[in-house]
């Protein structure tokens, strides 16, 4: 008697828990906070508080709640992290990561959870969706080969026809660069030296002296604090030349930090997934949102890259869940299913994804420009819409190139010199 | 001079190698390469700007450094909050700059301020644990964490640079050849002035440093302090000022290295860690507690960075700690550090 009294005891506590946990949907947010792209990482989680608070917590009937793990840029540590989310804080979809390696990362450990869902945050790696990608592992952000599209046929119609590389060096470097170097190679553009440099160096002076004096214009293909110490010895250094920014180069990150350096920057061409002064309605109402949801000291004057990355893919999750009624009992198969067929409306546009689970979209070529304040900002100047993740090739064509690498695209391949 | 008659005699193949090194090397710097050699190892203002650069560096890396060996030198303490207050001092410096734009005056303010926050750890934290290496370390990663958060809390994520005056803005040229031009006129080295400056800075501040401690009466209570501690305090000296002293020092150092850190790369969370990581690399490659051991860990580190950036940038990361893993296996009391 004792014990079935017990025993039911122990039901009666468990049963509450049980209905509790079936109520809530836990996200575990992967972002990097250290490193390189700290600034980014916070904004990133910025925007996720933003698109949760947009619906109250709430997505599919159920409440949202969050916990967020913090990683360093290296795949190493997003995965331990992955993990710890999965196991320990038993997570049911993770949202991230921030850098491209670490993508690459999850799709490899996303295979190993398939009844959960990993939807990233804004790592831009081409192999993440390309090489074997996971059939759980989601992306509502273009890829940062498909950034790169624009800026290459740009500067060559602004006479640059001559160019050096900086890049950093992994995977996102590789991704990125491959981007603007297709363009700029099949418009007859010369590459003529390209330098690689470890994510997250903090002196490039050596870099400095070893770029070409004879060229158009160089590169920069660096993002967070590599791009302000780069453009800061650069500037110490008397370097005069143009420059070209790879698509996290003149990023808010970059243009609101503190001091000089940035004013390198001023004139400069980059290209990727928003222009902040997009004139689309949905654009201006995200970013008058972003403003008001947190105070001018602790937010960026405008979203990142890296922010927007995860607001978007956060969308993609909430309307996903919405789709399903937050139905993730079935090993999240529904929910998949409601991702792959997608078409979520974002501050973008609609988005929705191709059979790698890839999204498509617009990019846009952006000018750095002085305001009248002294503050920089991103014009835009052009942009191309419907990129597609073989770039407009098709997959066989792609293919061919090669994976992004310090040596591919092979310039003269395309047309270049 | 007798030394090196002694090292000659003793070991003529040696120091005949060590001779033609350092022949070789100068030759590399001052004569104009040949195309043969350019062929082999690129253009010369790339190798040359490569050393300068691993050279200031290396002095960035002596100043963080300097302070944390003579602390642990003197204490037994490894302050593993140091590198916060090079991320303080910089912080700290880049508001001095900011708000009265007189970069040199941030260097006095930011020397007092975090060499204040040194004496204040070093009275109220570390004077109650003396000997017990393993509270130190635990409460001063714990100590570093929080300083890591009042930081973020106050400064933000961005990154700072501290800006650097006019006059020390831009390059300069130096006295070393680069190339000849066709026409036959030489080309010499631009290099930034402000690296220079810090150079320069760095070597000043060592060679004062070596001056107290060698020449000085203070200089000799701490060098009693570093050989024993107990027997110095036994024969009457107030051995908690001379550690008050040190430390603010040690800390104060650590403060003006983040405004010249600042000046020539960025601040921003985060810096603090790779800070002291550098430092403990420098100090264990030179010698815990030797101050000539930490300008030559230094200067070793600096140069392995950055011409590991320029030649091999892939490995230019394990360098360094191929570096500390090869000095540990050999000589595990650092280049320059005495056997205790």
């Amino acid at each position: 008697m004792k014990r079935l009294i017990g025993a039911a005891t122990a039901l009666a506590l468990m049963l509450p828990g049980a209905a509790v946990a079936q109520d809530t949907i836990k996200i575990g947010i992967l972002v990097a906070t250290e490193g390189a792209f700290a600034a980014g990482g916070a904004d990133g989680i910025r925007n996720v508080e933003l698109a949760l608070k947009q619906v109250g917590n709430m997505a599919g009937g159920k409440k949202i709640e969050t916990v967020v793990a913090p990683t360093d840029t290296t795949p190493a540590t997003a995965t331990r992290m992955a993990r710890k989310l999965i196991e320990q804080d038993k997570v049911d979809i993770i949202l991230g990561p921030l850098s491209g390696s670490e993508g690459i990362a999850m799709r490899d450990y996303a295979k190993t959870i398939p009844d959960k869902t990993v939807i990233n945050g804004i790592s831009g790696a081409l192999e993440t969706t390309w090489v074997d990608p996971a059939p759980n592992f989601f992306r509502f952000n273009l890829d940062g080969a498909q950034w790169g599209s624009g800026l290459g046929e740009y500067v060559v119609k602004k006479g640059w026809k001559k160019v050096a590389s900086v890049s950093a060096d992994y995977s996102f470097g590789y991704t990125n660069f491959l981007g603007f170097a297709v363009g700029f190679c099949k418009a007859g553009g010369e590459l003529v030296e390209r330098l690689w440099v470890p994510l997250g160096s903090s002196d490039y002076a050596g870099v400095i002296a070893k770029l070409p004096d004879d060229v158009d214009a160089i590169y920069l293909g660096m993002g967070g604090t590599d791009s302000i110490n780069f453009l800061n010895q650069y500037q110490q250094a008397g370097g005069k030349a143009k420059l070209i920014g790879g698509s996290i180069m003149a990023d808010p990150t970059v243009l609101s930090s503190k001091g000089k350096a940035k004013d390198a920057l001023i004139g400069t061409p980059t290209s990727g997934w928003l222009a902040n002064d997009n004139p689309a309605p949905e654009w201006q109402a995200y970013i008058k949102a972003y403003q008001e949801a947190f105070p001018a000291d602790k937010r960026l004057p405008s979203p990142s890259l890296f922010g927007v990355g995860y607001h978007v893919n956060a969308l993609a999750m909430i309307a996903a869940l919405n789709e399903v009624k937050g139905d993730l009992s079935d090993g999240h198969k529904k929910f998949h299913a409601a991702l792959s067929k997608l078409k979520v409306k974002t501050p973008l546009g609609e988005i929705s994804l191709n059979e790698n689970r890839q999204a498509s979209g617009s990019v846009f070529v952006t000018e750095v420009s002085a305001n009248a304040d002294g503050t920089l900002s991103n014009k835009m100047v052009g942009r191309v819409d419907n990129v597609t993740q073989t770039l407009g090739m098709t997959a066989d064509q792609f293919r061919a190139m090669g994976l992004p690498s310090r040596t591919t695209p092979d310039c003269k391949a395309l047309g270049g010199k | 001079m007798s030394t090196l008659h002694n090292l000659s005699t003793r070991h003529p193949v040696g120091t005949i190698v060590i001779l033609a090194l350092v022949v070789g090397f100068a030759w590399l710097i001052f004569a104009p390469w040949p195309p043969g050699l350019e062929q082999v190892m690129g253009r010369k203002r790339v190798f040359l700007n490569a050393i300068f650069s691993g050279v200031t560096l290396g002095a960035l890396y002596f100043l963080v450094a300097s302070g944390f060996t003579l602390v642990f030198g003197l204490m037994r303490n490894v302050n593993l909050a140091h590198g916060s207050l090079y991320l303080l001092g910089g912080y700290i410096g880049y508001g001095v700059v900011d708000a009265t734009g007189y970069w040199l005056l941030a260097f006095p303010v930011v020397f007092v301020v975090v060499g204040a926050v040194g004496l204040l750890l070093q009275h109220q934290v570390f004077r109650r644990m003396e000997g017990e290496e393993l509270r130190q370390t635990l409460v001063t990663i714990g100590i570093s964490i929080v300083l890591a958060d009042l930081m973020l809390w106050y400064w933000g994520g961005q990154s700072y640079q501290v800006l650097s005056p006019q006059w020390l803005s831009g390059p300069i040229t130096l006295p070393f050849v680069t190339g000849v031009r066709p026409n036959g006129q030489a080309v010499y080295l631009s290099y930034p002035l402000v690296r220079i400056a810090i150079l320069f800075a760095a070597i000043v501040i060592g060679l004062a440093m070596w001056f107290v401690l060698n020449r000085s009466k203070l200089g000799m209570l701490i060098r009693a302090g570093v050989d024993d501690r107990d027997i110095l305090a036994a024969s009457g000296v107030r051995i908690q000022y001379v550690f008050l002293a040190v430390f603010a020092f040690g800390a104060g150092l650590a403060g003006i290295a983040g405004i010249i850190g600042g000046t020539f790369q960025s601040l921003s969370p985060g810096e603090d860690t790779r800070f002291l990581l550098a430092s403990l690399v420098v100090v264990i490659v030179g010698g815990m507690g030797s101050i000539p051991g930490a300008a030559l860990g230094a200067v070793i580190i600096g140069l392995a960075e950055q011409i590991g950036l320029v030649y091999a940038p892939t490995y230019s990361v394990v360098f360094t700690f191929l570096i500390m893993a090869v000095v540990l296996a050999f000589r595990p009391q650092g280049l320059l550090g005495g056997r205790r």
